[in-house]
């Protein structure tokens, strides 16, 4: 059985720890600030230029100038703050976040991300991601194991234009958790039920234990 | 007389825009809709102007902001970090009606901010090895860095909160973004307010963007404040 989309967002979040500061990218990551669990002491940046997002808001307090990157309404903890976005994203470009979590089309064994545009088809722009993936101390990207032409998104070299060169560390998928360690994919946990064979992925690109 | 002339208060969008001119340069702030100049993007849609180079970082979403004069086709060159959720620029960008250049953001940032600031150049990490670094001096440091240059324009036009009649402002929550930096790389930057408050009334600490770089001041009106995606807690 395959992860659920909470599910993958709960293994991502058993990565982080404890007071630790984490961006979260546009589309699944999203997902992870809601599941934060109560004793677990996380602050979420988000790169519009907020320190402190604590999910979503309760109806009656909306406002229409508080949102993530991903345009979406949020609301904020205790110590959070505001900011410029030169001073957001030196905050991620100094290396001062902790953990970043981009969506993805493509990873490669040598940590290359493709996740902004498919060439004559979409393109949707790189947002923040060239700059989060030269950020955060660990680049963890959330993304479904195989595209929707049902071929594997982790490969052996990125077909898409980057987004970045070697600065993938762990990549989640629905069927598992990969480090990426010397050029290989290391199998750190699979989902219940998966087999090795069942990813996709030669075995030339899996690194053994 | 001379202390009138030097007073930085307009009466709306069309009389702080009265000398914007087509061909010009203009940054408009925001991020998707939130914090966007509505008074003065109404007000290009009604001006005879064309051939505009905008520096924005999302042109508009879902048919609003920018959008509005997008489809007038009066922008020639856009310059901008996202254009998801943005289908009549993409339509554009692929009938090659619009010059547009994908900057990422934190580069779009401080490319700004840069102008603003007197740098004439930086180097960064972000976009080395991409499609981004075609055609830019590339120097290693600790890993492989690429040269941007700033980025400058004619014209500023930001939304904020609060602003005092020197042009101290203040801006709510996230709606700062982009606004600050641009009001420092305009040779002309409008800014539109909310409140329109005295001198003093933003306690010095507070202010988010000194007066020194803000040319023009209009209280503005009828604020949609659009929401782009409203998620609630269910409970």
């Amino acid at each position: 059985m395959t992860w659920s989309k909470e599910q993958m967002a709960d293994k991502v979040i058993s990565l982080f720890e404890n007071h630790s500061t984490v961006n979260l990218g546009i589309g699944l990551p999203t997902l992870i600030a809601e599941r934060i669990p109560e004793d677990l002491e996380i602050m979420i940046h988000s790169e519009n230029g907020v320190l402190g997002v604590k999910g979503r808001p309760h109806k009656d307090h909306v406002s229409p100038t508080l949102i993530n990157a991903g345009k979406e309404t949020i609301a904020i903890g205790k110590g959070s703050s505001f900011f410029d976005s030169a001073l957001s994203f030196g905050m991620i470009r100094g290396g001062h976040l902790d953990y970043c979590v981009l969506g993805g089309m493509e990873v490669d064994v040598q940590g290359n991300l493709a996740n902004w545009m498919i060439p004559g088809k979409k393109v949707t722009g790189m947002g923040g991601a060239m700059d989060l993936v030269h950020g955060a101390k660990t680049i963890i990207v959330m993304m479904t194991h195989f595209n929707k032409a049902s071929q594997p998104k982790l490969l052996e070299k990125c077909r898409l234009p980057l987004t970045g060169l070697h600065v993938v560390d762990i990549v989640v998928t629905d069927m598992g958790i990969f480090s990426i360690e010397e050029g290989r994919y290391k199998i750190k946990e699979l989902a219940q039920g998966i087999q090795k064979d069942d990813l996709g992925l030669g075995n030339n690109l899996v690194r053994e234990p | 007389m001379a202390t009138q002339n030097k007073s930085k208060i307009f009466s709306n969008a069309r009389e702080a825009l009265s000398d914007f001119k087509s061909g010009m340069s203009l940054m408009s702030g925001g991020f998707g809709l939130c914090g966007i100049p509505e008074n003065c993007i109404d007000a290009l849609t009604e001006m005879d102007v064309k051939d505009l180079t905008v520096i924005s970082n999302n042109i508009g979403n879902s048919g609003r902001g920018l959008v509005k004069i997008l489809v007038q086709h009066k922008i020639k060159k856009a310059f901008c970090s996202y254009v998801g959720g943005n289908p009549d620029l993409e339509k554009q960008m692929f009938a090659k009606e619009i010059d547009v250049e994908l900057v990422p953001q934190g580069t779009f940032s401080e490319r700004i901010r840069a102008s603003g600031m007197g740098i004439r150049g930086f180097f960064t990490p972000t976009g080395a090895g991409t499609l981004v670094a075609e055609g830019k001096e590339e120097r290693m440091f600790d890993r492989p860095c690429i040269l941007e240059m700033p980025l400058h324009a004619d014209f500023a036009i930001i939304k904020a909160q609060k602003a005092d009649p020197y042009g101290n402002v203040w801006f709510k929550e996230t709606a700062r973004n982009f606004s600050p930096l641009m009001a420092m790389a305009a040779k002309v930057t409008v800014v539109e307010v909310e409140e329109f408050v005295e001198l003093g009334d933003i306690p010095p600490e507070d202010v988010h963007l000194a007066g020194i770089f803000v040319q023009r001041i209009f209280k503005g009106k009828n604020y949609k404040n659009d929401i782009e995606f409203l998620k609630v807690k269910e409970d």
